[in-house]
Formats: C-alpha cells, structure tokens, sequence
C-alpha cells in the first residue's frame, strides 16, 4: 500500500469539522477518484494525504508507516501532486527547466547534466518539445501548462500523483487530451492516480474505483461503473443526475 | 437565410461587429445576428473564441484599448463609438449581463439587499416600504427567501446564492435581453442543474431574449435550441443545436462535438 487514510477526521482551528472518519488506500498502480462538491472535504483530504497537515484523529500511512522526518524524503519523492490552476502553480519568472527539475533540487535527487537529461526526458513524456526547456511559463497555454505541471510531478518517477481537479480550468478539447495523458502515464509508467474532481467525466474516464465525499465523510465507494450507473446513496445519484448531457442522437 | 423579414425591427442585431486592439489586432471579426424579442440564442466556443467580447460589445461595455466596429443595434440605438449617455439608459432597461464569477460581480462591501435595492430604486422608482417589499420579491423570485440573506455580505453566502442574487440584481430592472456569460462555470454541477432550471423559468415567464454563452454545448442545449459557433473571434456555424451536434459543418465545431461527445460517453448512455 502507498498511501492509506485510517479513521482520520480533521478540524480546522475552532471550526466544525471538516473530514470525519475518512478511510481510504491508494496501492500501486490503482486509479482512485475522489469525487464531491464545494465544501466536501476534498481539498482538506489531500492537504493530509500531502502531509502537509496533521489529522486531528487517525493516521496517515505511508508504505504502512507513519509519515515521521526520516521518511519525509522518501515520501516526497514518491507522492506527488498536479493542482488546479496551471497559471497559478507554475513560478512566471523560472524557465520550464527550472520548473520541472524543482522536485529533483529540492529533494536532492540529480544534478547538472543528470537532472537535465531526467527533465527532458519527463518533458518528452508528456508530449512537450524538447526546445521548451528556455522557455517561461507565459508563452504556453493553459493545456501545455498542466502538461508543464505533470512533467515536474512526474520527473522523479514518483508511485503516486494526487491530482487535484487537474482539468477544470481547462477547455474541453483539452481536457480530454490531458486526461489521455494522464491514462498513458498510469499504463507506461504504472503511475497510481488519485484524481479529485467534481467532474464526474473525468473521472469516468481515467479512474478504477471511485469515491464520493459529502460534508467530510464517505458516502459512498466502488467501481466507477457502478457508482455512475446504479449509485446507492440518495446524494450520489443527485450528482450524477445533475450533469449536463448531450442531447440524444 | 430563408425566414420571413419580421414585422418589426429585432431587439439586438448585430452586423459586421468587430473588436480590435488599439495595435490594431482583431480581436472579434465580421459577427453578424439577430436576436428578436424573446427569442433565445446560444454563444458557443472555448477560450479565446470572442464569446465574451461580444457580450461586452453588445452592451458597450468594452475595456480601455478595445474598440469595435460594425453596427450593434440594441432597441434601434447605434452601440458602437456612442457616447456613454446614450447607453445608460440602454444597460437595464433594455440589456442586463449575468456574469461567470458572481464573487467579482458583486460589490463586496455592500449587504445583498442593498444591492438588490439600487436597480430596482433607480428603474422603478420605488423608495421606503414599497422598495423593500419589491426587493423581498425580487429575492423570493431567484429563492432566496431567507430574510438573513439580505442582510449578508457576498462572502457570508454560497457560491449558488451569490449568483442567485447577481441574477435577481440583472433582473431588478426588467430587461427585454439578458445576457447570461457562463452563468454556471464557476458552480457545482448539483447548483449548476438548480440555476439553469431557474434562469429557464425565468426568461420563459417574463418573455425575456436571451443571450447565452458557455464553453460546454450540454449547459447550452439545456437552454436554448438555436447556436452561434464561434472560434477565434468568428463566428463558424450557425443553427439548430441537434443539428450543430449531430451534422457538424465546420471542422471546429466537429472537434468540440466530438470531445464533449467522448466526455458524454463515458458516463455511459442514459
């Protein structure tokens, strides 16, 4: 198992709280979907499966073992994280090169001609050319932006990417090329994927098993298939209901 | 076309409008539509397409550095190059825009119900008693019943309510057109559903044209049956939506049929 949630709930300062007894393993080469509106808990959720917040109960395992300094390295190095917004998650001054070998700098990971031989390489995998390297993130679209964001959360060949609505902000052509990409690393690299979305096509698309996330807690988990076609909970079939279809040819 | 010429003139027509920088790149070129009263049409493209400069020019609202060209007739008035008090009395009256973010849409520092009132204060000329018991009917209408909600400032509310009441604000000055700029982008899909079964029962009820713009042709054949296809900043197909989606005619339309299509698909057939 890479990452597993056991029992964790989470509290922010004074507030309610904002996930309650969430369970929930990711194993290699598994694709999960964490799916659920505004408010969830989804965001919260990958805060902690990040380690950057400490559950108020339960634990967060990495490799079966609490996450303590000593494995921190390690644990950067195998999970990763794609965001949003590809205009905001990528530093406007830096060169693509210099954004992609960030993880492989700061993990001290490779160097010199190494690193810049593992960037090229991540940036190939992700369909970008090669003469990208010198150029800054302004002269992209936002498509080849989010592919920019991958190459780096891929560039240290990390077991698992938590992907936090990867394809919201993008286009609809777009989207669907960013998510076969996605699909290609989960194939060639047997990358394990945990894709939050409220996007359920998205979803559909890229991940195994899905689960659903409603005012912090779980209400539902199974096949993707399942879910979409014959959910169980009241909330669950409400949001699958709610998306906008095409009209029937 | 082939439809008869209507009785009299449409409440929006566009022709030839054109949006360019002042360094003179064409931003939007050569669009051309008529909206009668009443009538509903759907603006569909991706970023870029020109899709919300067309609403901005429309209304005369284009920023600094942006000039149009061509002929926008909104109500028989000129939009294009008119000084700002000929339009005034369009915006409201005539035209109102609902837009995409309701966080920026709304002023920050002022609770909703005042927002709500200064429209509804300024076209209709209500004040006191009579201004309150049109602004709690202007709530009740968009479902925000809750008399807490006037009193809250934009931040203290969802993102469904805030646009509820952006659409209460478009609406307090009883448009013949409203123009509605991917009113549902930044909600979740369940408020999604809720809005556009609002703003439908809306438009229908007071025979409102409707202007309706959005990247996902789902969202839009939900609410119109006529569709604009526009790709960078021109307009590539023009027709009924089952059309549009089942006999594509331009290579881009078939592009943005055929990925919505494969999203579609994958939540397996209904």
């Amino acid at each position: 198992m890479i990452l597993e949630l056991r029992n964790v709930s989470y509290r922010y300062r004074k507030g309610a709280l904002a996930l309650t007894d969430v369970s929930l393993s990711v194993d290699d080469g598994q694709s999960v979907g964490l799916v659920g509106e505004s408010g969830s808990g989804k965001s919260t959720m990958v805060k902690l499966m990040l380690a950057l917040a400490k559950p108020t109960s339960g634990e967060v395992l990495f490799e079966g073992q609490p996450i303590t300094p000593s494995t921190l390295r390690r644990f950067r190095a195998s999970v990763q994280t794609v965001f949003q917004d590809p205009y905001s998650s990528l530093d406007p001054r830096q060169n693509i090169e210099s954004i992609v070998a960030e993880p492989l700098r700061s993990l001290g990971l490779a160097r010199g001609d190494e690193a810049r031989e593992m960037v090229a390489a991540s940036l190939t995998s992700v369909g970008l050319p090669a003469d990208a390297l010198d150029r800054y993130p302004h002269e992209f679209s936002g498509g080849q932006r989010q592919r920019i964001a991958i190459a780096r959360a891929t560039v240290c060949h990390p077991r698992l990417l938590l992907a936090d609505e990867p394809v919201s902000a993008l286009d609809v052509t777009t989207r669907i090329q960013v998510i076969d990409l996605l699909a290609e690393l989960r194939e060639s690299a047997g990358l394990a994927i945990l894709m939050v979305s409220h996007d359920l096509s998205a979803i559909a698309a890229l991940c195994d098993t899905t689960v659903v996330l409603n005012a912090g807690r779980i209400v539902e988990s199974g096949p993707t298939a399942e879910i979409l076609i014959s959910p169980r909970e009241d909330y669950t079939r409400r949001l699958v209901e709610s998306v906008p279809r095409l009209p029937a040819l | 076309m082939s439809l008869p010429a209507p009785l009299t003139a449409p409440l929006l027509s566009v022709s030839s409008l054109g949006v360019q920088t002042a360094a003179g790149r064409a931003l939007l070129s050569d669009l051309s539509f008529d909206l009668a009263a009443g009538q509903r049409l759907g603006l569909i493209g991706e970023s870029g397409s020109g899709k919300s400069l067309t609403s901005l020019a429309v209304t005369g609202l284009l920023g600094a550095g942006l000039s149009a060209s061509g002929s926008v007739l909104l109500d028989g008035v000129q939009v294009v190059d008119a000084p700002e008090r000929r339009l005034i009395p369009l915006r409201g009256r005539v035209a109102s825009i609902v837009f995409q973010e309701p966080l920026t849409a709304l002023d920050p520092l002022m609770r909703i119900g005042k927002q709500i009132a200064e429209p509804i204060a300024r076209h209709r000329a209500l004040r006191g008693t009579a201004l309150r018991t049109a602004v709690a009917e202007a709530l009740d209408e968009v479902s925000l019943s809750d008399a807490r909600i006037a009193r809250s400032y934009p931040y203290e509310i969802s993102g469904g309510q805030r646009q509820r009441a952006a659409i209460a604000i478009a609406l307090a000055s009883r448009p013949q057109l409203l123009i509605a700029d991917e009113p549902t982008t930044a909600l979740d899909v369940t408020v999604q559903a809720q809005i556009l079964q609002l703003l439908d029962g809306l438009v229908e009820a007071r025979g409102m044209a409707l202007l309706f713009i959005s990247h996902d042709l789902a969202v839009v054949s939900a609410m119109t049956q006529d569709v604009l296809v526009m790709s960078k900043g021109v307009a590539v197909e023009r027709g009924p939506i089952q059309q549009v989606i089942t006999h594509p005619q331009h290579p881009y339309t078939a592009q943005l049929v055929g990925s919505a299509r494969a999203l579609d698909d994958m939540l397996g057939t209904r």
